[in-house]
């Protein structure tokens, strides 16, 4: 889809000259939509009524101001609340739930004025790293339609990736917006925790979970940055911090930058070709001036059962609310109070939910409080410690997003540890709570590769510049799949 | 009881006090009692998916203020954790409570008890949110759930079990209900549920250091049902004792109608509620500006003000205890002394006529329109014998009905006292004519026939007479005729 590869600044030069309008905009992405949909699934919930009508509303508008996304067709995570517009966590237990308010990053989109398609497949409640775990359908990666999209966030990259929309937003909280733009060969940014608030984001670990871009190339991702960053008094998590111009950071010079390349993402279970292309990008750095030298992260080996403890914990009690009582889908004929609760949740939940929910019960039960849920606390400081020290020395850390490229669908369904290790490269980083991009850097047998660019903690323009320096050498941004 | 137990009592107590801010404790909600149900929620108390605490930092403040008052350390950090458990009036599942670390610990109060006083310790206050309401209708249809409430600040402060009897526990109830509603932070009206008491009653034989077997006891609504749940449920576990049975640890329900306990849950079914950090509520940290900022804000608090009493104004312990039991009364008490010099009397109206009144008819002194100043400026037309003390307390019961001022009550009913001799003089003589034969009795050394004849003179004048001046004429009258 030729409008879609056009970079956000050519889109609005084209609009700001009439030579294309927001309906042009949003009808190019219904019709994209109704070309690839099928082979993709992205889409849990269309608006095109909606967004065709909003389109129309702003092209006769008078009004000179121009929000920072003003016309661009955008999907959303379906774990992030739209008033009105059916949120389901790609779960049959909010099959029925429309809600009440809109999340603090739907205000902010609608303030810079970018257009709602609708919401976007995802792993129910934002646990998987396929897709396959979402109660209504699978979404399928647009490079080759017998892999997954890789997950959570499958449905934003995938509808990304197959030109869909202009831009998605995902949600990330142990690799679920870096992993799956990886797979799908486009650019996605998991921010600093508290640089964008979480406010109408379902939660499902409320620790890690953080909303970033899904975009085609890095000044995109920068630009959306802009627009949903910042503080927001609803979410006493989010940072009180300045919000610099993450543009302004796009200079292409990384003259001297020092890159540490963490040497724990690249042994074993690492698949050689994507090491491969690790390594060529490495090179490509270095051709921009930037020094790199391997770090230790030492703690790594331990991140994955610290997340799993983590994360299922809060998970647990973030998903207790989904008891049949208020909302979304309620059991018929339940013999009591126990029984609704019984029924509605074991009808409600799919089950890798319930693998965590009995998971995170578990570690937070009394008696196993302090071997589990308080020493996973304690290895989450190590780990956090690890990315400390390596930031004494490097400006960035640098390695693979995920060990492999996109696996086949239905491959691991059967096989979840195997699954989770997916996550290898990307949960650290979460459990540390710094930035992190990851950029496509080429393909493996046909599928793409992404590299992971982590920074400190809201230095976001460091990462963005990095990513970008690099993307401006290399054309792997541009390839797109046939489909 | 006329026989001594061979058991003593052990009690501690679990206090809920809801705090009165104008928002509640996480979200932006009007606080409020009697509301249409749930017209006071949002997104955040109703537990929508996606929602995220903020925390009402007047909340911290005012439980801040309670810990203080009750003489707790304050926590450098205000931390909360979620308290998980399923429940309709819970609509996220979890409560947000403080486990490991309340905002106040190791406090300490002072009761009265037969004229005792004892320490009773506080091991912890801390801060949380209240729980919605259910209506359970009858014959099975369901339940009505009204969130009103979700939200509502609450402080939980737990005694050491130091209490040895239901007098104390009603004592340290009292003084503890006394103490907030000095602190200004909460309306402490056990009907209305601003204050909910729970206990942790055990026995054990006298002089064994090791307590009994304890069991919890909820649904206790008013202090008279704390005194009587306790009481009863003494009375139980005495009872299991005596036939060689023995306590079983678990959760009773006080039946105020039925006036029994029956249990509620054991030991094995208790909840495991899986505290954890909330990891949506950062820290706040309470620095010692702010420590000392809301100290600051402290009232004097009712021993303090007793003392006081007992000292300017040589009240005795009793009275000063009295009125300083509610800040209201003890402020209509000072309120009075801003126009009267007598605190005696002041004092002597306040525990006679006035709380007379209030406890028949079961009203505080809020719900009443007298003023203290009516008081003060009554008692002083006493003592310039514009009205006398019987009239006075016609004038009191008027103020107690209609809030006028004294003044104007005497005026208007025609009260003033006559004091006028030649007025008076004149009834005197009639009167003395009139009953020949009491005037004979007194002549001859029945000194009895004088209150009659006084008796008449007051009934002549409907009771407006100065009493003292109709003595003194009277007798005149008498020994010089």
């Amino acid at each position: 889809m030729s409008l879609f590869n056009l970079r956000l600044s050519e889109v609005h030069d084209r609009l700001h000259h009439r030579d294309l309008s927001v309906q042009e905009l949003v009808e190019a992405s219904i019709s994209r939509i109704g070309e690839t949909e099928g082979r993709i699934g992205a889409f849990l919930t269309l608006d095109e009524e909606g967004a065709l009508a909003q389109a129309k509303a702003m092209d006769a508008s008078a009004s000179p101001e121009r929000g920072l996304l003003f016309g661009l067709p955008a999907g959303i995570k379906d774990n992030i609340v739209t008033e009105g517009l059916r949120t389901t966590c790609a779960s049959q237990f909010l099959s029925n739930y429309d809600p009440i308010y809109d999340a603090t990053v739907v205000e902010k989109l609608k303030a810079a004025q970018s257009v709602t398609i609708g919401k976007l497949n995802m792993d129910e409640f934002a646990m998987g790293g396929s897709n396959e775990n979402s109660s209504f359908q699978l979404t399928r990666n647009p490079w080759d339609t017998d892999h997954v999209p890789g997950g959570s966030s499958g449905g934003s990259a995938a509808s990304v990736a197959a030109g869909q929309v202009y831009f998605a937003l995902g949600s990330d909280t142990g690799g679920s917006i870096r992993q799956p733009a990886a797979y799908c060969g486009i650019v996605g940014l998991k921010p600093t925790y508290g640089l964008v608030s979480r406010y109408g984001l379902v939660a499902f670990a409320s620790s890690l979970d953080q909303i970033g871009p899904l975009t085609k190339n890095v000044e995109d991702s920068a630009y959306v940055l802009q627009a949903i960053a910042g503080h927001d008094r609803r979410d006493t998590t989010s940072a009180n911090v300045e919000i610099p111009d993450y543009t302004a950071a796009l200079t292409g010079d990384i003259k001297g930058l020092r890159i540490g390349v963490a040497k724990e993402y690249l042994g074993e279970g690492i698949d050689p070709q994507v090491k491969a292309r690790v390594m060529e990008a490495l090179k490509t750095f270095e051709s921009l001036g930037a020094v790199w030298e391997e770090v230790s992260l030492p703690h790594t080996d331990y991140a994955i059962a610290t997340y799993y403890l983590l994360a299922s914990s809060e998970a647990s009690s973030n998903l207790a609310r989904f008891d049949g009582v208020r909302y979304g889908v309620r059991a018929e004929d339940p013999a009591n109070l126990l029984d609704l609760y019984k029924k509605s949740r074991s009808e409600g939940f799919g089950p890798e939910v319930k693998r965590r929910i009995m998971l995170g019960t578990y570690a937070l039960s009394s008696g196993y409080y302090d071997a589990y849920y308080k020493k996973a606390q304690q290895v989450r400081t190590l780990i956090k410690r690890d990315f400390d020290q390596a930031f004494e020395r490097f400006d960035l850390i640098v390695g693979p997003t995920a060990p492999t490229t996109a696996f086949r669908i239905g491959e691991q369904v059967g096989d979840p540890l195997t699954m989770y290790l997916n996550d290898i490269c990307t949960i650290p980083v979460s459990l540390a709570g710094v930035p992190a991009i990851s950029v496509p850097c080429g393909l493996a047998d046909g599928l793409p590769v992404g590299l992971q660019i982590i920074g400190k903690p809201f230095d976001e323009s460091t990462v963005l510049r990095a990513a970008h320096a690099f993307e401006g050498q290399t054309e792997f941004h541009k390839l797109r799949p046939a489909l | 009881m006329s026989t001594v137990s061979p058991y003593e009592t052990v009690v501690g107590l679990e206090v809920h006090v809801e705090l009165h801010t104008k928002t509640k404790i996480f979200c932006g909600c009007e606080t409020s009692f009697g509301a249409s149900p749930n017209s006071h929620t949002c997104p955040v108390c109703l537990g929508h998916p996606g929602v995220l605490p903020v925390l009402n930092r007047q909340a911290v403040e005012y439980a801040m203020k309670a810990a203080m008052a009750i003489n707790c350390e304050i926590a450098d950090w205000c931390k909360f954790d979620r308290k998980n458990y399923f429940y309709p009036d819970s609509p996220k599942a979890y409560q947000i409570s403080q486990y490991d670390e309340p905002i106040g610990s190791n406090g300490w109060i002072d009761i009265e008890v037969n004229g005792q006083t004892k320490r009773i310790g506080i091991t912890r206050l801390h801060l949380e949110e209240d729980a919605g309401k259910l209506t359970h209708m009858d014959g099975g249809l369901g339940s009505l759930v009204d969130l009103n409430r979700v939200g509502t600040p609450l402080v939980e402060i737990v005694s050491e079990p130091d209490i040895r009897s239901p007098e104390e526990a009603k004592a340290y109830l009292e003084k503890l209900k006394a103490i907030m509603q000095y602190c200004d932070v909460s309306d402490v009206k056990m009907e209305e549920g601003s204050l909910r008491c729970d206990a942790n009653v055990s026995i054990r034989p006298w002089g064994q250091e090791k307590f009994g077997t304890r069991t919890e006891l909820k649904n206790m609504n008013s202090f008279r049902g704390v005194q009587r749940g306790l009481e009863y449920e003494v009375m139980r576990q005495s009872d299991v004792l005596d036939s060689g049975g023995q306590v079983v640890q678990e959760t009773r329900r006080w039946d105020e109608s039925q006036g029994k306990t029956f249990s509620m849950r054991s030991k094995e079914e208790a909840h495991d509620y899986r505290y954890f950090p909330d990891p949506d509520l950062v820290r706040v940290q309470i620095d010692d500006e702010w420590k000392a900022r809301v100290r600051a804000s402290i009232p004097e608090l009712p021993d303090a003000r007793q003392a006081r009493y007992t000292q300017q104004y040589g009240l005795p312990s009793y009275d000063a205890g009295v009125i300083t039991s509610s800040m209201k009364l003890a402020d209509f008490f000072e309120e009075s002394l801003k126009y009267t010099d007598d605190a005696k009397a002041s004092a002597n109206w306040i525990m006679g006529d006035l709380l007379g009144y209030l406890n028949a008819n079961n009203l505080e002194i809020q719900q009443v329109p007298i003023t203290g100043q009516g008081l003060g400026e009554m008692i002083q037309l006493i003592a310039k014998g514009t009205i006398s003390s019987k009239i006075a307390k016609t004038v009191f019961k008027s103020m107690l009905e209609s809030g006028k001022r004294p003044q104007q009550i005497v005026e208007e009913q025609g009260l003033v006292q006559i004091s006028d001799e030649g007025a008076i003089l004149a009834i005197v003589d009639r009167i003395v004519e009139a009953n020949p034969q009491s005037v004979e009795d007194f002549r001859g050394g029945k000194d009895k026939a004088i209150g009659f004849l006084v008796g008449q003179i007051m009934k002549e004048t409907k009771g407006k007479a100065n009493p003292g001046l109709v003595n003194k004429l009277l007798m005149d009258r008498l020994k010089n005729s």
